[in-house]
């Protein structure tokens, strides 16, 4: 009775093809909305994309850019394999780059190889702690992770305002002292002339890592087995003996640790200090890169890459277009690749007269 | 010989199977047509391809000799059929009135006159026999008059051919006879109706004519009274078939499970389980026989640790299992089939491989310091898939995409692999085919003369009667009687399940 898969059902395309579709389709249509406002789409992406990929300078912009987002979306990711909906990121992030910035000041003359470490699990240790909580009133008294991480959000935000401008800051400015020298994470200028200018640094590769340790994690690891069983059905988890609760408190906090690792870009690796407002919603745009990348580790990077390609290519596009058609045209291609899954799939499938997956029995 | 439904060439593919193969199949106006076959053979399939869940490949659809283009249930509706699905398809916070006119509201005011329905509907049920209280909510209904609401939607929506599928799986005896009632009263009045089941002997009690499908085609057609069970047993499965289950006589141990003033109250404070007193011994199966709803399926809960009991000892080889989590209950060596396989027993949304492994997966040959070990995980699935007979035999296979019948061998492999002292089995074969069903019956008795203890919670008499070595029947949360073999009348068995015998707890010791 077997027979070969057509090509549309493997995975691969599904997971791969079906989001760079929606992307493509989405760029169509934001093109729409450029002629709307009497420029010629085609000059303008040529511009987007000349000046983001084109030289270093752009492409460092651009990965400075993609780094935070790839620990935002790893965090909202993790979460989503667990059934959890993270909207937490962006305190968690807060927090996280908080808790960097205020050990690196008081660090001072402590050797690079632990300085680096120490801030980086500073940072780990923030955004935890401001995931565990939601996670544990959640698996304890089952209130809803959604309301309980938009909260923590705004009292992640109040509160490091406050340090940050009246307890912590230097006088008359909204941000930390600088953490220790030896706690600063290298620029890819210092080695590579090139991109000469850009504010990327080593701490993509942290992000990289991340990356492979949560695939390595949710994919090849009992616990991440069992994060896994707890959110596709709770109580076949619980009927294999697994402590659910203990899993919803752990992803949301390995959650928040990813998110917390923000600061490794920003504190660490930019500008050496706590920021008030450093972060542009870095934490809710993590909710649009798990979906475009699928809850997949990789295609978090890869739909890191292209957020951060957008992100970036607003700024340059800036005098052409007014900036808020960038915002359209993420939220395009957001709209798109949420919508893709169930309408291109069950259209390209149908039109490939093929067999749908639907199940129904 | 008029038809009402004509299903010619059909050919409907899944991603990896053919599960119609150019199926050809009529079902005569006003008759009862069963439709039978093993897990996975495609009745499912074919009956939601009419129903228009599913577009066929290829082939076509006539109803009352017109072609029709069916391309949703809309559509169907429309066309005059109606569908009992496999799992019911209702929504538990509705009342019973609510859901019967779900979706086919009258809309010609704004607001419903939910009075004069309500009348329509009384008559409708009224006129087949079928009583169902219209205002309580689903949730709280039996299985058998949640199934009766869903005829009643049926007809409701004006079906005259009716699917049912293995409407009968979760029926007691009891409600089953009271369903054929209906089945036949529905047929007197010109419905047409198509029967999916497993059970034989309901095909030849109440069916025109049956037709059995085997991987995805009509292997064998016939009048019912020129057939026999074993003459479909055969086509169905392809070689004969033992319709009997064949045991030697049980080589009764040491007691492995006892249970002892065993009590539950629920969080309502209802009174569930009122001082259950029985014992299990190695090498026994002990049934129990009961009217679904009387205490099983929390007494079940309790043994495995899913809820605490407000009073009472669980002792597994001498080891008081109360207040023990879930884990640990397990490790102390019970093995347990859950009645609910969707919902406790499978992931659906893994792989057959990982579900092998669920409440397993902390064994040390499946883990590495790191990471689990592919390799031992792939190479146990693909022994019990082996040993099983699961089909697809592919390991990577989702679970979802299984036959009702498969994702339940996928169960017993696993549970039946952790080489338990203990296995509790509810409902083993709910669902499974002929042949399945025998090759469960057997791995279970394997267990018990290996040694095991086995307690079984069935529904289904034949099943109880047929396994068992002795048979505890629990009535009202209460074990009223236990006999001491299997050698018992279903009549007698069944005025002890409905309460009418043994009210005092005559025999609260084993
Ligand atoms: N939605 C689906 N996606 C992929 N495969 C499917 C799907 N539905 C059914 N199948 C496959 O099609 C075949 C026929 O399945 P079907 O459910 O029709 O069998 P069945 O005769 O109703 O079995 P059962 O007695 O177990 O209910 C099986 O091999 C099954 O695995
Ligand atoms: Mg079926």
């Amino acid at each position: 009775m077997a027979e070969k898969r057509h090509w549309l059902e493997h995975s691969i395309t599904q997971n791969f093809f079906v989001p760079v579709l929606a992307v493509v389709l989405s760029f169509a249509v934001g093109a729409i909305f450029i002629a709307i406002v009497g420029q010629n789409p085609i000059e303008v992406y040529y511009v987007l994309f000349s000046q983001t990929l084109g030289n270093e300078y752009g492409i460092g912009q651009l990965l400075f850019k993609t780094t935070p987002l790839i620990f935002a979306g790893l965090s909202v990711a993790i979460c989503f394999k667990a059934g959890l909906f993270n909207i937490g990121a962006e305190g968690q992030l807060q927090i996280g780059a908080f808790a960097t910035a205020l050990v690196g000041m008081y660090t001072f003359g402590v050797p690079a190889f632990i300085e680096i470490p120490l801030l980086v699990l500073a940072g780990i240790v923030g955004g935890g702690i401001w995931g565990f909580i939601p996670g544990y009133l959640k698996a304890k008294t089952g209130a809803h992770e959604v309301i309980n991480t938009i909260m923590l959000n705004f009292v992640a935000l109040a509160l490091v305002s406050y340090f940050a401008t009246n307890i912590y800051n230097v006088p008359a400015t909204v941000h930390t002292p600088s953490i220790a020298p030896t706690g600063r994470i290298p620029r890819f200028d210092v080695f590579f002339s090139g991109f000469e200018g850009s504010p990327v640094n080593f701490s993509i590769l942290i992000a990289i890592v991340a990356a492979i340790f949560v695939w390595y994690y949710i994919d090849r690891t009992r616990p991440g087995y069992e994060l896994r069983v707890v959110g596709l059905n709770a109580k076949a988890a619980e009927f294999g003996g697994i402590n659910v609760a203990r899993n919803l408190i752990l992803s949301m906090t390995i959650g928040g640790a990813l998110a917390g690792l923000v600061g490794t870009n920003y504190v660490m690796g930019y500008k050496y200090y706590f920021e008030e407002g450093f972060s542009t919603g870095t934490g809710f745009m993590g909710i649009a890169v798990a979906l475009l990348g699928n809850n997949n580790p990789f295609g978090v990077i890869l739909a890191a890459l292209l957020f951060g390609m957008l992100e970036y290519g607003g700024l340059v596009i800036n005098t052409m277009v007014p900036k808020e058609l960038v915002s359209i045209l993420q939220a395009i291609v957001i709209i798109f690749v949420i919508s893709s899954n169930k309408i291109f799939r069950k259209t390209l499938v149908n039109y490939m007269k093929t067999r749908t997956l639907s199940v129904n029995q | 010989m008029k038809y009402a439904i004509e299903l010619v060439g059909i050919t409907k593919r899944f991603a990896r199977t053919v599960a119609n193969d150019n199926v050809t199949l009529s079902v005569s106006a006003g008759s009862i047509h069963a439709l039978v076959g093993e897990n996975g053979a495609g009745k499912t399939t074919l009956m939601e391809t009419l129903y228009g869940i599913y577009q066929p490949d290829s082939g076509k659809i006539r109803i009352h000799d017109t072609e029709v283009a069916i391309k949703s249930p809309q559509d169907s509706i429309r066309q005059g059929i109606g569908m009992v699905h496999q799992h019911f398809m209702l929504v538990p916070t509705l009342s019973v009135l609510e859901n019967i006119i779900l979706g086919a509201e009258d809309t010609r005011n704004a607001f419903l006159d939910l009075a004069k329905t309500s009348e329509r509907i009384t008559a409708l049920a009224d006129k087949f026999s079928l009583s169902v209280p219209l205002n309580e909510k689903v949730q709280d209904l039996g299985v058998g008059i949640q199934q009766r609401v869903e005829i009643l939607k049926a007809l409701y929506r004006k079906a005259d051919i009716l699917i049912l599928d293995e409407p009968t799986a979760v029926l007691t005896p009891q409600e089953s006879t009271r369903l054929f009632g209906i089945l036949s009263e529905l047929k007197q009045q010109g419905k047409t109706i198509v029967l999916i089941t497993h059970k034989l002997n309901e095909v030849m009690e109440i069916s025109d004519r049956v037709s059995v499908m085997r991987k995805g085609k009509i292997v064998g057609e016939m009048d019912t009274p020129t057939t026999s069970p074993q003459e479909i047993a055969e086509l169905m499965v392809g070689r004969p078939v033992l319709l009997r289950v064949e045991k030697s006589k049980a080589n009764t141990g040491k007691p492995v499970l006892s249970i002892s003033n065993l009590s539950y109250v629920d969080r309502r404070g209802v009174e569930i389980l009122k001082n259950v007193n029985f014992s299990v011994a190695s090498g026994e199966i002990l049934g129990i026989a009961g009217v679904e709803g009387n205490g099983q399926t929390q007494l079940v809960e309790c043994i495995t640790g899913l809820v605490k009991p407000t009073s009472g000892t669980i002792s597994l080889n001498g080891v008081n299992l109360v207040g023990f989590p879930v884990k640990r209950v397990f490790d102390s060596g019970l093995a347990h089939v859950p009645e609910d396989r969707l919902k406790r027993g499978l992931v659906v949304d893994f792989t057959v491989k990982e579900n092998l492994i669920l409440g397993l997966h902390t064994r040390q040959e499946f883990n590495s310091r790191l990471s689990m070990r592919r390799s031992a995980i792939e190479q146990n699935a693909r022994m019990l898939i082996k040993k099983y007979d699961v089909r697809p035999d592919d390991p990577d296979a989702i679970a979802r995409g299984l036959s009702g019948g498969n994702q339940q061998k996928v169960i017993i492999a696993r549970e039946l692999s952790r080489n338990a002292q203990l296995i509790v089995a509810s409902q083993p074969t709910r669902g499974v085919d002929i042949g399945g069903t025998e090759f469960i019956h057997r791995s279970i008795i394997s267990e018990r003369d290996k040694g095991k203890a086995v307690l079984l919670i069935s529904a289904d008499l034949t099943e109880v009667l047929s396994l068992s070595d002795r048979i505890a029947v629990i009535y009202d949360g209460m074990i009223v009687k236990i006999f001491p073999d299997n050698k018992v009348e279903e009549s007698e068995l069944g005025l002890f399940m409905t309460g009418t015998k043994g009210n005092g707890r005559e025999a609260s010791l084993a």
